[in-house]
């Protein structure tokens, strides 16, 4: 199962657990799978059919351009980010 | 020196002259206020004399009058976008606020804000009838710092801003569009663990990107429909998206032609002009060139933001850190979309914490919209973090790169806000600073004082788009959509000929627009030759197996019993060099035509380490900096002058931060010195040559290990410059710029 | 549109006339006039330099000229300073010491140069960077365009030394 970090901000929803373990081949899947367990988390991570604006995530040290069709291994380790730009 | 494990690059890692070189020396090089199309008319920009008001009229009767004027534009000539979020590679945007600041709805919420425009067949004629343009407003509260922007009692900038913290949205407006927070590990009790803790707060001034090239665009909306935007952009194809999607006409309707590009570090990216162009010019039947004049770049685009920053740090007596917190707010001018994100994200990301906190707050206030400059958000963070690691180093009697290398992350360590890095060469910039020979000289003198920082930059990936086609006569013509502002034609090529076994000079690049190849997002994040260069690559490597089977048909052989080497082609005793086969094509098949596009998921990771040496005049508080050495991960450097180029340049644009650069506000919110004269910008005069030390560190996620270099070295300066004058007069400056009027004051304060 | 005057002048070398408006400035006729762009516009007010041309010899921001001050006067720009099909060695020495990354400031800064090797030939290094004070480049950190005028200099003077890259304080080191 891949590992999901999640953000201090939405522990709440998680009752406090920092690190999850998620099942699921895609991030899509991985979402949803997430919000099953803690209902509410896919409403903070996705806009639609889209990862939230002003959000990246981080799939074992990339940041993911592919958005919810991301691919995701068994072993993955997932972070949800603010998204960085460049000048 | 070049270690025995590393490949005989034959192109990487030399110090060709630039494709585009001789236009750029001559005069020659077309930028976008060179261009003149047949029939050209020029427009101009009525901005809002304040900083805050209601727009109750705008009566443009007289200038439209005016014999001469073609068109006057206002928002009413645009069409209504809702909250509608746009994705443009490099981040999101807010359609709405993107509208609004091109021509203000309803309010202006910064002095400078566009307001109208009007195209007339001279630019004088265009400046006057602007003049006859007539707003009447109704002024509001102004705020320009970050904190007070913050209070409950602030002038509300919008509305409909609620703060968002990852997700969570509030229930009432306020001007904190972003929360973010990570935390990692028992932050509390790490703390309790300290011998020392350094507990400081910063900040910064709002500063310029400054590039010298006003922002220009002209816009031709063509009788069949058609519109074509000549303009000075990072990215012709976010450009593209951008006017489309503020016009509502399809992008296969709009062709982005990016001119040459004089500076841009962020600051031209977002659009200003081509949708404004673009609709004088529809209702003018001819070509609209808008160029900024310099007080409108200041008044009208791109600050970074002017920040308050907050940083504790906790220390064992030997040296280990055990715990961080940061609160950081960053102030993102009058619309959402600051660089909070990446401030947070960089503020502990030289550092291995075992438990960190940190928050961060994206500010609105009555300044232009900022946009990013040379890795957004990090300078502000890093002269907090690197000052109060000298100051621990001093606490704790340890020296300031030996601390650093106690605690510098490596490959594996755990950042703040959860990743881990993959290999990385912070250690090794840090021991390579340590071996210079400037860390070795002694500094004698009095009032001098020699200060260290280190910074880091991200990097980004992203998508590029290339091809390339065999010429006859060995050389190839390589297209790419990279605008190029610092070499990047070369860095590209480069390794396109490198790939192939050809002299880099054999490779022809050009920057193409939006209709010549495929997308291609900004030349920013220093992404350039790192992801348009592996997009090079790879063109090199499909052209290669073409070539291959080419010389397999001129043998009547297996094409895999073809081999390359250093472009030589050769099976059984037979050879042909890529030239000689270059000229066989038409006979053996036709054309050969090489196509890559690439979407590498960064970051590729560039740390730096920055000495310098000060001296403080005592009367007057003006600094001198005697030496400065840049040292830097550079991955593999592929052509060494322009990464000299860019560590020197950033560093250089530090310094300027660090000691003169600033938005000087009066109390109305009108900025006071919107020129170079009194905006100050370091000259010739106020440096000293800038030693470099390239640390190469392969980046494991490109063939040739390439890192990006363009904006780390911007990082560390104001921490370097801040420490080296605590150095040399025992004031710790923790407020940007360190300018004479502010240092004098410091001084003169711990004096009596 | 105010009156025109005709101004006579001589621009690289030709004899040039040209009408203008009274508030035109020289950067302006150069440029839009008679399309000469080599001269760049950064502020318009003789803050930075871009729009350097020799008036007479002498460096002057074009910005800050008018049209009808080139009366009887000899303009040198950026256009005029390559011998038919070889650079100027300042033009080279840029070149090859990559002493410029947007471009923009360039044609600015070989012109200022240009005066100030045609009247010092041989400047120090605080000389150079004294004369060239009125020139703003944002990419550089001027080490790179510094170093091209001092090789600039010594290949005016014949000088054997090698160009641009001969200086030290580069170095490279590589870890695995």
């Amino acid at each position: 199962m891949a590992q999901v970090h999640i953000p201090a901000a939405w522990r709440d929803l998680s009752g406090g657990a920092s690190v999850i373990d998620v099942p699921g081949k895609s991030l899509r899947q991985i979402i949803a799978a997430l919000d099953r367990q803690f209902p509410g988390m896919a409403q903070r991570a996705c806009e639609g059919e889209q990862i939230a604006a002003g959000l990246a995530v981080s799939i074992d040290g990339g940041l993911t351009t592919r958005g919810l069709l991301a691919a995701v291994r068994p072993d993955s380790e997932i972070h949800f980010l603010p998204a960085i730009g460049g000048g | 020196m070049t270690s025995p494990q590393s490949k005989p690059y034959k192109v990487i890692g030399t110090r060709p002259v630039r494709h585009d070189g001789v236009d750029k020396v001559t005069g020659r090089a077309v930028y976008g206020s060179d261009l003149q199309p047949t029939g050209v008319v020029y427009g101009k920009i009525v901005r809002s004399p304040i900083a805050h008001g209601r727009i109750k009229s705008i009566d443009t009767s007289a200038a439209e009058e005016v014999k001469g004027v073609l068109a006057v534009a206002t928002a009413a000539d645009f069409p209504h976008l809702a909250n509608k979020i746009a994705e443009l590679g490099e981040g999101s945007v807010n359609l709405a606020h993107l509208a609004a600041n091109v021509l203000a709805q309803g309010k202006v919420l910064y002095k400078g804000h566009a307001v109208a425009a009007v195209a007339a067949t001279s630019p004088h004629l265009a400046e006057e009838a602007a003049q006859l343009i007539k707003v009447e407003y109704e002024p509001l509260p102004v705020v320009t710092w970050v904190l007070d922007a913050m209070r409950e009692d602030a002038p509300l900038l919008h509305d409909d801003v609620r703060t968002n913290s990852m997700g969570k949205k509030a229930a009432k407006p306020s001007n904190v569009p972003t929360h973010i927070h990570f935390e990692m590990g028992d932050v509390d009790a790490a703390f309790a663990k300290a011998d020392v803790i350094v507990e400081r707060e910063f900040k910064t001034a709002s500063v310029h990107q400054g590039y010298i090239e006003p922002h220009v665009s002209t816009a031709h909306w063509n009788q069949d429909g058609h519109l074509t935007v000549w303009t000075s952009t990072q990215g012709s194809f976010t450009a593209r998206q951008q006017t489309a999607e503020l016009l509502q006409i399809p992008v296969s309707q709009v062709t982005v032609i990016p001119c040459e590009i004089g500076g841009g570090f962020g600051g031209k990216i977002a659009v200003y002009f081509e949708p404004v162009a673009a609709i004088l010019s529809r209702k003018c039947g001819r070509p609209v060139k808008l160029v900024m004049d310099r007080d409108e770049v200041f008044e009208g685009t791109g600050p970074t933001p002017g920040s308050f920053v907050r940083i504790k740090l906790g220390a064992t007596k030997d040296g280990k850190l055990t715990a961080g917190e940061a609160w950081l707010a960053y102030d993102a001018g009058a619309f959402p979309g600051g660089m909070i994100g990446p401030g947070c994200m960089c503020v502990f990301s030289c550092y291995e914490l075992p438990a960190a906190r940190v928050d961060g707050y994206d500010v609105l206030d009555n300044k232009p919209k900022t946009q990013a400059y040379r890795a957004p958000g990090a300078t502000q963070a890093a002269f907090a973090c690197e000052s109060v690691m000298d100051e621990l180093a001093e606490k704790l009697g340890i020296d300031p790169i030996e601390l650093r290398l106690r605690n510098a992350v490596k490959e594996g360590s755990r950042r703040v806000d959860g990743p881990t890095y993959p290999r990385i060469g912070f250690i090794e910039t840090l021991q390579a600073a340590k071996n210079s020979p400037h860390w070795k000289s002694p500094l004698v003198g009095s009032n001098r004082g020699r200060g260290i920082a280190s910074g880091f930059w991200f990097n980004i990936g992203l998508k590029s788009s290339a091809s390339a086609h065999v010429n006859s006569d060995g050389t190839v013509s390589l297209v790419e959509g990279s605008t190029d502002i610092g070499g990047t034609r070369t860095s590209v090529a480069m390794q396109l000929a490198e790939t192939l076994g050809i002299p880099a000079e054999a490779v022809q690049p050009r920057v193409a627009d939006t209709d010549g190849v495929g997308y291609t997002d900004v030349t920013g994040g220093s992404r350039v030759t790192f992801a348009t260069g592996l997009a090079a690559h790879k063109v090199g490597l499909d052209i290669a197996r073409q070539m291959t089977e080419r010389a397999a048909t001129l043998w009547e052989c297996d094409p895999a019993e073809v081999e390359c080497v250093d472009g030589v082609y050769k099976t059984n005793g037979k050879s042909i060099t890529f030239q000689e086969l270059a000229g066989k094509l038409q006979s053996t098949g036709g054309p050969v035509v090489g196509r890559a596009a690439v979407d590498p998921e960064g970051p590729s990771n560039g740390f730096g380490t920055h000495i310098v040496d000060v001296e403080v005049d005592p009367e007057t508080a003006k600094v001198t900096v005697l030496r400065y050495t840049v040292v830097q991960d550079a991955g593999r450097a592929i052509h060494p002058g322009y990464v000299e180029g860019q560590m020197q340049g950033g560093a250089v644009q530090g310094i300027g931060w660090a000691l003169n650069e600033e938005y000087m506000f009066d109390e109305q919110g009108r900025m006071q010195n919107p020129n170079y004269l009194d905006y100050r910008m370091p000259t010739a005069l106020d440096v000293p040559m800038i030693e470099t030390i390239i640390v190469e560190v392969p980046n494991p996620a490109h063939p040739f290990g390439v890192r990006g270099v363009g904006e780390t070295p911007i990082v560390a300066p104001p921490a370097a410059m801040a420490n080296a004058i605590y150095r040399a007069t025992g004031t710790r400056m923790r407020e940007l710029p360190m300018s004479p009027p502010r240092l004098w004051a410091a001084m003169s304060a711990k004096k009596s | 549109m105010g009156q025109r005057i005709h101004v006579t002048t001589e621009i690289n070398g030709e004899h040039v006339e040209f009408l203008c408006e009274a508030r035109q400035s020289l950067l302006e006729v150069l440029r839009d006039t008679l399309r000469l762009t080599g001269a760049k516009e950064g502020c318009n007010n003789g803050n930075c330099g871009a729009c350097t041309v020799l008036l007479d010899g002498e460096p002057v921001d074009s910005c800050l000229v008018l049209g009808v001050e080139a009366e009887g006067a000899s303009i040198t720009t950026i256009e005029g300073i390559a011998q038919q099909a070889h650079l100027h060695p300042i033009q080279q020495c840029f070149l090859e010491g990559a002493a410029l990354q947007c471009g923009i400031c360039t044609p600015g800064f070989i012109m200022s140069a240009k005066a100030l090797l045609d009247r010092d030939p041989q400047p120090s290094e605080e000389t150079i960077r004294f004369q060239l004070a009125g020139n703003l480049c944002r990419c550089t950190g001027y080490d790179k365009i510094v170093r091209a005028v001092q090789d600039a200099a010594s290949r005016l003077a014949g000088s054997s030394k090698n160009p641009a890259t001969s200086k030290t304080s580069q170095a490279r080191a590589t870890a695995h």
